[in-house]
C-alpha cells in the first residue's frame, strides 16, 4: 500500500486555462448573487478582463515554454501528462483567447437599438405571451458570457492536452456550451431553436464516434496518453501488438470526431444551417474559435500518430487527409458560389477554408505547422469582423405601412426615426448599395472578404501562399494547384458580394414594398424559405410563422444600425489585424515558426 | 468465458447505435442511439482494461459516463424546447433551414 503522492502542480502553466474556466465559475455565482440592473455591465467587464488576462499570461510564459536564444524552452507537462503546454499549445491558446476577446466584444454589443442578439429569456416558447412579458420587463439573458468562457476553456484545454481522454472532455466543455448558445437568439427563434438540435445531434453522434476511437486506441496500445502511444507502438510494447486494424479504426473515428468539429466534407453538413440560426455574434465567436482548437487538435493526433506507424498504414492516413482535403474545398466552394444568404456564404466559406488548412496539414513537414498557425490568425480575424459587420446590418420596418393595418402591435423592436429595427437582413439583395449607405462597414467587410478570398496585400494571402508551399514541400503539388484552382474560384464569389454591395444601387423603399407585393422572394427579406413554406402549405406547424415572416418582409427596409462601441471597435481591430498580417507578416510567421514543436 | 467476446459485443452495441441515430425519426430516440453509442464504449473501456490488467480503463468509463450525464442535461433541453414549440420531435419537422 503507496501512501498518497500529491502531484507536482505548475500552477503558472496552468494559469491562462484556470483564469478562463474560473471567471467562468464567477460568473455563474454573478448571475445568481448581482443584481439585475449592473448584472450585464457585470458579465461583460469580467469576461473581457479574463480573456485579456488569459492572453498577458500565455505572452508572459511564451519565453518559457519557446525559449530564448540563450536558454532552451521547457514544455510544461502536468498533472499527469493531462495537461502539456507545448509551443504549439501555447501559441493557439493565445490565438483562442485572442479571437474570442473580439467575438465577446461583438457578442456584449447591443447596437443604437439598445437590444443585443439574444432573447430575454431563450426558455419562453416563441409567440407565447410569456415572451412577450419577459419582453417588455426587458429581462436579459447574461448567462451567454459565462457561456462562452466555458466553451473558451474547452477550447484552450482541447489543443493543450496530450491525452485523449481529456481531449474528449474538452471536446464536451467546448461543445455543450455553443449547443445552449445556438439556441438562444433574440430574433428568428424557430432557426435558433432548429440549429440548436441539429448542432447537437450531429455533435453529439460526432462525439460518440470520437469516443468510441479512444477505446479502440487505448484497446491497442494501453495508454490514451499520445505521447506513450508513440513509445508503445516504437518498441513494439502495445499490448495487442498485431491488431493493426484496431490503431487504424481508431484514429479513423477520432479523425472523424474532429473533422466534424473542423466542419471538413463529408461531416460539414450542419455548418451552414447551424451558422445560419446561431445568433450572429456566436457565429463568429464559434466559426472562428472553434476552427482554431479543432486544427490543433487534429495536428497534434495525425502528426503523433504519422510517424509512429508502419509508413504503409501511414501512407493511407494521408490519402484520407489529402481526399477529405480535395472534397472539402471543391464543396465548400462549388456550393458557396450558389448562396443567397449572407451567413450561409460565410458557412461555405468557412468549409471551404477547413480545407484549405487540411491541405497545409496534408503536407506533414515543419512548415505545415507554421502555415496551419498563421492561417487559423488570418481566417479567424476576417471571419470575427465579418459576422460582426453582418450583424450590424437589419431590417427596418416601415411605420405607417402602404396598407396600415398591421401597426408593431408588441413589435420586436426599438422604434427607431424610420421604423422598427428588426433581424439581420442576411439576405444578398438586401446587401446592394450597402456601400453608399455605410462606407466604412462595406469597406471593412470588402476587405474581409478579400482576405478569405486571398488577395494579395491581406492577410489571406500570405495564409494561403504559407499553406500551398507547405504541401509543395510536403511533395503534395497537384493538392496545392488543386488549392489554387479552388481559391481562383472562391474569388468568384467573394468579388460578387462585393460588387452587390458597391456597385449596385440599393432598391428603394417603395421599389421593395412593390416587388414583395408581387410576391418576388429576391425582395422579401429571410423569405427565400417563408415563401416556400407558405406554398407548400403542408406545414401546419410552421405556416403561421411564415406567413407572419412574408407580411412583415413585405414592409422592410435595410438599414445600418450603429455600433454602441465594442462591435466597431472589434471590427476595426480585425480589420488593422488583416491588414498588416497582410503587409509584415514576417513577425507573426516567425512567432508561428517557433510554434512548430508540439512533442515537448 | 473468452473476454474477446465483450469486446465484439461492444462493437455490435454501438453499430446498433450508430444504426438509431441515423435512422430513427424522433429526436429522442436518436438521443438514446447516441447514449448506446457511448455505453458501447463504456464496454469496450472496461474489457480492455480487464484484458491488460490495468485500471485506466475502468477509469476512462468513469469520465464517459459524466459527460454522458452532462450531454443529456443540454440535449433534452434543447429536444423539450423544440417540441414545446412545434410539437413535434420529429427531426423531419425540423426544416426551416436548408439550402
Amino acid at each position: 500500500m503507496t501512501g498518497f503522492v500529491v502531484p507536482l502542480i505548475d500552477w503558472a502553466a496552468l494559469a491562462p486555462l484556470l483564469v478562463v474556466l474560473g471567471a467562468g465559475v464567477a460568473g455563474v455565482l454573478v448571475e445568481a448573487f448581482v443584481p439585475d440592473a449592473v448584472r450585464r455591465a457585470v458579465q461583460v467587464v469580467l469576461t473581457l478582463v479574463a480573456l485579456a488576462g488569459a492572453l498577458a499570461l500565455v505572452v508572459l510564459r511564451w519565453p518559457v515554454v519557446v525559449g530564448t536564444p540563450e536558454t532552451a524552452g521547457v514544455s510544461d507537462v502536468l498533472v499527469g501528462g493531462t495537461v502539456m503546454v507545448t509551443p504549439f499549445a501555447l501559441a493557439l491558446q493565445g490565438t483562442i483567447a485572442a479571437l474570442a476577446f473580439l467575438g465577446v466584444l461583438v457578442v456584449a454589443d447591443r447596437t443604437s437599438t439598445g437590444q443585443d442578439a439574444f432573447a430575454p429569456t431563450a426558455a419562453a416558447v416563441p409567440g407565447t405571451s410569456y415572451e412577450d412579458l419577459a419582453r417588455r420587463a426587458g429581462l436579459q439573458q447574461t448567462e451567454i458570457y459565462p457561456l462562452l468562457l466555458f466553451a473558451t476553456g474547452g477550447m484552450m484545454l482541447f489543443v493543450g492536452t496530450d491525452d485523449l481522454l481529456m481531449l474528449f472532455v474538452a471536446l464536451e466543455v467546448l461543445s455543450l456550451p455553443l449547443y445552449v448558445l445556438c439556441a438562444t437568439a433574440r430574433r428568428r427563434r424557430l432557426l435558433s431553436q432548429e440549429a440548436a438540435a441539429k448542432y447537437f445531434l450531429l455533435g453529439a453522434f460526432a462525439s460518440a464516434l470520437f469516443i468510441f476511437g479512444v477505446a479502440l486506441i487505448y484497446g491497442f496500445a494501453g495508454t490514451v496518453r499520445l505521447d506513450v502511444l508513440r513509445q508503445n507502438i516504437a518498441s513494439g510494447a502495445a499490448p495487442l501488438e498485431g491488431m493493426t486494424v484496431l490503431l487504424v479504426g481508431g484514429v479513423l473515428l477520432v479523425l472523424v470526431g474532429l473533422l466534424f468539429k473542423l466542419g471538413a466534407v463529408p461531416f460539414h453538413a450542419w455548418t451552414p444551417d447551424v451558422y445560419t440560426g446561431a445568433p450572429t455574434p456566436v457565429t463568429g465567436f464559434m466559426a472562428a474559435c472553434t476552427k482554431v482548437a479543432a486544427a490543433g487538435a487534429m495536428v497534434k493526433v495525425l502528426y503523433t500518430v504519422v510517424v509512429s506507424v508502419p509508413a504503409d498504414v501511414a501512407n493511407d492516413l494521408r490519402v484520407v487527409v489529402v481526399t477529405v482535403a480535395v472534397a472539402t474545398m471543391v464543396v465548400g466552394t462549388v456550393a458557396g458560389a450558389v448562396q443567397t444568404d449572407v451567413k450561409r456564404l460565410l458557412a461555405y466559406s468557412s468549409i471551404a477554408h477547413a480545407g484549405f488548412l487540411l491541405v497545409a496539414v496534408a503536407g506533414y513537414t515543419g512548415f505545415s505547422v507554421r502555415a496551419v498557425v498563421f492561417y487559423l490568425v488570418a481566417y479567424g480575424v476576417a471571419t470575427i469582423g465579418a459576422f460582426g459587420v453582418v450583424t450590424l446590418v437589419r431590417e427596418t420596418r416601415l411605420t405607417g405601412s402602404a396598407d396600415g393595418s398591421a401597426e408593431p402591435a408588441g413589435a420586436d423592436g426599438e422604434v427607431a426615426d424610420d421604423g422598427v429595427v428588426l433581424g439581420e437582413a442576411t439576405h444578398l439583395s438586401q446587401w446592394a448599395g450597402l456601400g453608399r449607405k455605410a462606407p466604412w462597414l462595406t469597406a471593412a467587410f470588402a476587405l474581409f472578404l478579400l482576405s478569405m478570398a486571398g488577395i494579395p496585400l491581406t492577410a489571406g494571402f500570405v495564409a494561403k501562399f504559407t499553406a500551398f508551399s507547405a504541401a509543395v514541400s510536403g511533395d503534395l503539388t497537384w493538392l496545392a494547384v488543386v488549392g489554387v484552382l479552388a481559391s481562383v474560384v472562391a474569388v468568384f464569389f467573394y468579388v460578387r458580394v462585393i460588387v452587390l454591395m458597391v456597385f449596385t444601387p440599393a432598391p428603394d423603399a417603395e421599389v421593395t414594398r412593390r416587388l414583395s407585393g408581387e410576391g418576388a422572394p429576391g425582395a422579401a427579406p429571410a423569405s427565400g424559405t417563408a415563401v416556400e413554406v407558405a406554398g407548400e402549405g403542408a406545414e401546419t406547424t410552421g405556416g403561421g410563422v411564415a406567413t407572419a415572416t412574408r407580411t412583415e418582409a413585405a414592409r422592410t427596409v435595410v438599414t445600418v444600425v450603429g455600433s454602441r462601441g465594442p462591435a466597431a471597435v472589434a471590427v476595426a481591430i480585425c480589420a488593422a489585424a488583416t491588414i498588416l498580417l497582410g503587409l509584415l507578416p514576417g513577425p507573426v510567421l516567425e512567432l508561428a515558426g517557433q510554434a512548430i514543436k508540439f512533442v515537448p | 468465458m473468452e473476454v474477446t467476446n465483450y469486446a465484439v459485443l461492444a462493437s455490435v452495441l454501438f453499430a446498433i447505435g450508430a444504426t438509431t441515430v441515423l435512422l430513427r425519426r424522433n429526436a429522442i430516440v436518436v438521443f438514446m442511439g447516441v447514449e448506446l453509442m457511448l455505453n458501447a464504449t463504456n464496454l469496450a473501456f472496461v474489457t480492455f482494461a480487464r484484458l491488460h490488467g490495468d485500471l485506466t480503463g475502468q477509469v476512462l468509463a468513469f469520465f464517459v459516463m459524466v459527460v454522458a450525464a452532462a450531454e443529456v442535461v443540454v440535449g433534452l433541453a434543447i429536444i423539450v424546447t423544440i417540441f414545446r414549440t412545434r410539437r413535434s420531435a420529429s427531426v423531419d419537422d425540423v426544416n426551416l433551414l436548408k439550402g
